[in-house]
């Protein structure tokens, strides 16, 4: 009988480099209370967000993944030709095709394998588990991993549910075979029947078929998705301490998708993080950047020195779909 | 099966826990919001930690009914039949 051959990959993945790119300007909360009736302090209590980065009308969601992934590339010290695979998670880019991977891929010089993946606030946490399996796996030697959005194309300035806490970004990380473990098994699912709390308010068809329909933006059921973030993502969390191995002690950083900063506190809480581990806290002064916001926050406590390159960080996200991925990873 | 007494003096823990407010003022007639100035996202997490402590389920959707702390101890009962 004929068999096939195989690849065999490299035994480890690690992250490598790091690196993001945050939109020019830093919009505070008086920019956009007026159309929500709200207040400055109200939404400080709310979210926490005192601004949120957004791009200027001009800077694309490749644009900002390109910035964040010459970085990145830079810090892991390889070049563009040398990235076998692509991974772009976003929901902003704005064609359904083609995708914005191939694009930015050619960009920055490569002609590897090139795709976007669709996991909201999860995608970054997504892209790395399939990064970590294409180095490991032998189809990729070095992988790309973006996750960017342009959120402030598709918030509605009057809606009180979620586009107040939106802003604009990309991370960006490059995942390379490693002679140790850096990336931990990834946990992850969905939860289909949630699928309306985090949604797109109509479908494209509406918009075709009815020209007075409003542009798509995004909403959501605050409450539930808080209700769903802060109590359901704890065990996924300590599922994911648990098969990479280690202990809450040995977690130097905590570094959850930055959705609300009442939703980050509430997991800290029902983790039962030890004291010691410092917690991400980005949202305050760059807002939800949804894809973005884990490579973000990242970054900033690397540049605080909240955190250490080789510390090890565990890293959650969730989001629409309802979809969520946590792993625990050795920072670059 | 907790009575109303019960059911209040659990709940009555469970709020203070959450904003700190003495156990003394969360009382049947209180308003969640009006009264005890809790929001829609405190409020969820003292639902969700009352789902746990009376082992009974508050859907997302009741929860706007559950205007005094005596709607929520009234339903918690009921829930637990």
């Amino acid at each position: 009988m004929t068999t096939l051959n195989i690849r065999r990959g490299a035994e480890f993945s690690r992250i490598a480099g790091l690196g993001v790119a945050r939109g020019e300007n830093a919009v505070p909360n008086e920019d956009i209370i007026e159309p929500i009736n709200s207040s400055d302090e109200w939404i400080r209590k709310r979210t926490g967000i005192v601004p949120r980065v957004r791009a200027d009308e001009d800077t694309s969601v490749l644009d900002l993944s390109e910035r964040a992934s010459l970085i990145a590339l830079e810090q892991a010290g390889v070049s563009g030709a040398e990235i076998d695979a692509v991974i772009l998670s976003t929901i902003t880019y704005p064609h359904m095709t083609p995708g914005g991977a191939p694009v930015l891929a050619d960009r920055l010089g490569s002609t590897g394998a090139a795709f976007d993946i669709s996991a909201a606030c999860a995608g970054y946490c997504y892209g790395i588990g399939q990064a970590d399996a294409l180095v490991r796996s032998g189809n990729a030697r070095n992988v790309l991993v973006v996750g960017a959005e342009k959120m402030s194309d598709f918030v509605d300035p009057a809606d009180r549910s979620i586009s107040y806490l939106l802003g604009d970004a990309a991370g960006a990380v490059v995942v390379s075979a490693s002679d140790t473990p850096g990336i931990g098994p990834t946990v992850w699912g969905s939860d289909g029947a949630g699928s309306q709390l985090i949604r797109q308010t109509t479908s494209w068809l509406d918009v075709r078929d009815d020209r007075d329909t409003a542009f798509p933006t995004l909403v959501q059921e605050g409450p539930s998705v808080f209700k769903w973030a802060s109590f359901k993502m704890a065990p996924v969390a300590r599922e994911a301490i648990e098969a990479a191995g280690v202990t809450p002690d040995d977690i130097k950083a905590f570094i959850p998708h930055q959705a609300n900063i009442r939703i980050i506190d509430q997991m800290v809480k029902q983790i039962g993080l030890p004291e010691h581990v410092k917690v991400g806290r980005d949202i305050v002064d760059s807002g939800n950047t949804s894809a973005a916001s884990i490579p973000l926050a990242t970054e900033r406590m690397l540049r605080d020195g909240d955190a250490a390159s080789g510390d090890l960080a565990l890293q959650i996200g969730f989001g629409a779909g309802l979809v969520y991925a946590a792993q625990v990873v050795v920072l670059p | 099966m907790a009575d109303t007494t019960e059911i209040l003096a659990g709940l009555a823990e469970i709020v203070a826990e959450e904003t700190g407010l003495d156990t003394a003022e969360v009382q049947l007639d209180k308003s969640f919001t009006d009264d005890l100035d809790i929001d829609s996202l405190s409020m969820m997490t003292i639902v969700t930690l009352a789902e746990e402590k009376f082992d009974v389920r508050i859907p997302d959707e009741k929860v706007k009914d559950l205007t005094t702390v005596g709607d929520a101890v009234t339903f918690i009962g009921a829930a637990q039949g």
